[in-house]
């Protein structure tokens, strides 16, 4: 089943005047700038996930908060339904245009408004990129902990929209765990704060609502962020392993000892070789599986954990445990991860990369499962595995020339997060479902579930402009899907009407 | 453990005959934080037949518990397997149990270093205002899919739905604690804190008493030992964290009505009448005062901060009163979860 948006079952749109829509635009806010040929709007019409591109009616561009209120205004009472965007790294589609919508780009919001080393806080505008926060931070010995492998090109606005997490999340949390305040505009314009630049705020947790909602509760203005000092030392630890059951039992093992890394990642064979391949990082190419993992905190702990850790992996049969010598050894053990994701696309002339979550316990079984849904699919499958919180990142190698194979991978990661569902996972750990996922959501939340995802969006946008056909399916969607899994005879949602 | 029960289809039945003659139900675990907030009306749902723990595999990071269980039995629990709840939520009460420690959300003097309770809820079980049993977030430390109706439960003072289950983060004990006190004047107490806080000291908590700042160290050995070296200070008992959490210590036994001010952690001392706790590094500050609410809200709303009132029925809006705008959206989203108002209706705003 597509995922672009299908009115007969994601529900029906307005029909835009896109020349009365310009021309009004125009009127009231002569200084905004606004794409509206069909070759300006081309490199809007998708976002990181690129398989998928739709292209937009108008794209604007604001430079200020009053523009973007005002085409927000504007949009609300002409019913012209609004997809905003930041720097469109997402790898979900959540900034997918739609033929009769407004792309509204927030990437002219670039300027690091404030930042406070003795609050520990960073006040910044929604496109700011991730990793300039921390570059900003560095002279007081602070940085922004979340670090997504987009994170020299995604904007926070787009982090706190997706809940963007990053190889630290087990130690230092998700962007939800890292921010104080978040304005927002609703979809008619009006402004709010959510949380404040206390450790908490009066009234229901808005903030924490609102982080991972994709776009679909209002448009995000500003952000501060909490910065932590910078570890004193940081030490990373490689260790080969000949089974990928060894590797992940090895990772249970470490908690177990009541240590909890900063990262630690898990890759596969396949995985291994290609970034070896590309960055040379020194990976032991012959390891069924090897963990990296990074110590971080006060020299005297580091070293003692370094230490423990050690004699953990050993026990646990590591083949190979190496400490990176320096620090220039430790970069470079993390660019071969950092990077697996281009490596893996040189194996191939196109990837899919999945982003499932399991109970660390499930892995291998996980794992196994993976391996024989790829013979089955006859398609290759790297894996990245971010171990310490159960975020696996299958990587699906296909052609898309090749007639049948777009579709073939896009079944095979379907079961893919399935299977991540029925051990008690979720379809996304990080990258958010967007588009992409639209479908496995039915898998994952029943009917009675969905409806009240509704009901949260129809508080804050009874009409659906914002961002419409994202995260949350339509129940006829699911209907729709369902007819495709049909259970024991049984149809899912079988009052509800077909197409 | 002996008494657990999954209660739920009782509970269930019991919320969906409320949402049938459009009762108010008051939710309740032990009442130990019925002192909260605005004083609730309505019939009585007592969670606490709903109790046991669900699941528990230490190397997970992760506890699955029923709302009745009592919070003490969860502690003991995770003390078995040398693991904790970070945020350490108080409990005003031997009784309290973990869907109250949810449904207030307060967490402890770990705080600003840990996170707080919002933050390690992984998952939660709902009886909706539809009369629903409904599942959101999970058993996983990331989970993006929907949105997070989970961490939204957190602090919504049962406003929302009865929650029944949660799934929580846990982190194993810190290998080495170490608590010490210090004589020195809050204003010096406050900017050392301040500078402290741009390094990376294993400070775990820190309260100044009016008169001597109190810190606990908390790591692994080498680096408790390097922060004491430096720091100094004399040894302090770690009871006292668990005497300021429950509220134990003698400032808290005067009979001024108790004020709390979240603020912005470098907040410089403030004036006003009466006497001042400093805990989370200044993030919070506990008053005894007599002076009006309107006078201690403005002085906290023009640094960025907000007040609660932890006197039971002395004014009518113990939570800090919301901007227009944003009640609007609050009373939207209760319409939308609760059409029926029917959860703990005005517990915690009238409007709610």
């Amino acid at each position: 089943m597509n995922i672009l948006y299908d009115e007969r079952v994601d529900g029906a749109l307005p029909d835009a005047d896109k020349a009365g829509l310009l021309q009004a635009l125009r009127g009231q806010m002569p200084e905004l700038e606004i794409l509206h040929q069909q070759e300006e709007l081309k490199p809007y019409e998708c976002d990181g996930l690129s398989a998928y591109r739709t292209t937009p009616m108008l794209v604007v561009l604001p430079r200020d908060i009053a523009q973007v209120q005002g085409v927000l205004k504007l949009c609300h009472q002409r019913q012209v339904p609004v997809v905003a965007r930041g720097a469109g790294t997402g790898l979900s589609g959540g900034a997918l245009p739609l033929e009769k919508g407004l792309l509204l780009v927030m990437a002219r919001f670039n300027r690091i408004l404030h930042i406070d080393p003795e609050a520990r806080v960073a006040r910044v505008q929604p496109g700011v990129r991730n990793l300039a926060i921390s570059q900003a931070a560095a002279p007081y010995g602070l940085y922004y902990a979340p670090d997504p492998s987009s994170q020299i090109a995604c904007s926070i606005g787009g982090n706190v929209a997706e809940n963007a997490g990053g190889v630290h999340c087990l130690k230092y949390g998700l962007t939800v765990h890292n921010v104080l305040q978040v304005d927002i505009l609703t979809v008619d314009g009006e402004h709010l704060t959510l949380g404040s630049n206390a450790l908490d705020a009066p009234g229901l947790d808005l903030l924490a609502l609102f982080t991972g909602s994709e776009g679909m509760l209002g448009v995000i203005t500003e952000v501060t962020v909490k910065l932590l000092p910078k570890p004193q030392s940081a030490k990373v630890l490689l260790a080969a392993f000949d089974s990928v059951q060894k590797a992940g039992r090895a990772v249970g093992d470490i908690i177990a000892a009541g240590i909890i890394p900063g990262g630690l990642e898990m890759m596969d064979n396949l995985a291994i070789r290609a970034a070896e391949d590309f960055i040379h990082a020194g990976y032991p190419v012959d390891a069924e599986a090897i963990l990296l993992c990074e110590l971080d905190g006060v020299e005297a702990d580091v070293h003692d954990d370094c230490t423990r850790v050690r004699e953990v992996l050993e026990q646990a049969g590591a083949t190979e445990v190496r400490l990176a010598k320096d620090e220039a050894e430790r970069v470079r053990f993390w660019a071969g991860r950092k990077n697996a994701f281009p490596a893996v696309g040189r194996l191939s002339p196109d990837y899919y990369c999945m982003d499932g979550t399991i109970p660390r316990r499930e892995l291998p079984g996980v794992l196994k499962a993976i391996a024989e849904l790829s013979a089955e699919y006859n398609l290759r499958v790297a894996n990245v595995f971010h171990a310490g919180d159960g975020n696996m990142h299958p990587l699906i190698l296909f052609d898309a020339n090749q007639p049948g194979e777009l579709e073939r991978a896009e079944n095979l990661g379907g079961k893919i997060l399935e299977l991540c569902v029925k051990v008690g996972g979720s379809i996304t750990g990080e990258h958010g479902v967007g588009r992409e996922k639209i479908n496995q959501m039915c898998a994952q939340f029943n009917s009675d579930e969905l409806t009240l995802f509704h009901a949260v969006k129809a508080a804050f946008d009874p009409s659906g402009l914002l961002n419409p056909g994202k995260n949350i399916p339509t129940l006829h969607r699911c209907a729709e899907f369902g007819a495709m899994h049909v259970h024991a005879g049984q149809l899912p949602f079988p009052d509800l009407e077909r197409f | 453990m002996p008494g657990d029960l999954d209660d739920s289809t009782l509970l269930l039945e019991q919320v969906n005959r409320a949402l049938d003659n459009a009762t108010p139900l008051r939710i309740q675990g032990s009442n130990s934080k019925a002192f909260l907030g605005r004083i609730g009306a309505g019939e009585i749902l007592d969670t606490r037949s709903h109790r046991g723990i669900v699941s528990y595999d230490p190397t997970e990071l992760v506890i699955t518990v029923r709302c009745g269980t009592p919070l003490a039995e969860l502690k003991q629990v995770l003390d078995a397997a040398r693991q904790m709840l970070p945020c350490e939520p108080p409990a005003f009460g031997d009784g309290a149990t973990v869907g109250g420690m949810i449904a207030s959300g307060l967490s402890g003097p770990r705080r600003p270093w840990s996170g707080s309770v919002r933050d390690f809820v992984l998952g939660t079980r709902v009886i909706t205002g539809l009369g629903k049993h409904l599942r959101f977030g999970g058993e996983v430390m990331k989970n993006v899919a929907g949105y997070d109706l989970s961490r939204l439960m957190a602090g919504s003072y049962g406003t929302l739905g009865l929650i029944t289950e949660v799934s929580l983060k846990v982190l194993p004990k810190p290998r080495q604690a170490l608590s010490v006190s210090l004589e020195m004047s809050s204003e010096r107490a406050l900017q050392n804190l301040a500078q402290w806080g741009q390094q990376p000291l294993p400070i775990s908590a820190a309260c100044h008493d009016g008169e001597r700042l109190h810190l606990r160290l908390e790591g692994g050995e080498g680096s408790v030992k390097a922060a004491h070296d430096r720091l100094g200070g004399e040894p302090l008992d770690s009871a006292y964290w668990d005497d300021l959490n429950e509220h134990r210590l003698t400032f808290f036994d005067e009979d001024q009505p108790l004020w709390r001010l979240s603020l912005p952690n470098n907040t410089a001392r403030l004036s006003l009448p009466g006497r001042q706790l400093i805990d989370w590094g200044g993030a919070q500050r506990w008053l005894k005062s007599d002076a009006e609410d309107r006078f201690i809200r403005q002085v906290a709303n023009e640094v960025g901060g907000h007040v609660t009132c932890y006197s039971h029925g002395l004014i009518d809006s113990p939570f800090q009163p919301l901007p227009a705008a944003l009640m609007r959206y609050h009373q939207s989203l209760k319409q939308q979860l609760d059409p029926r108002g029917i959860f703990n209706p005005g517990r915690l705003y009238a409007e709610l």
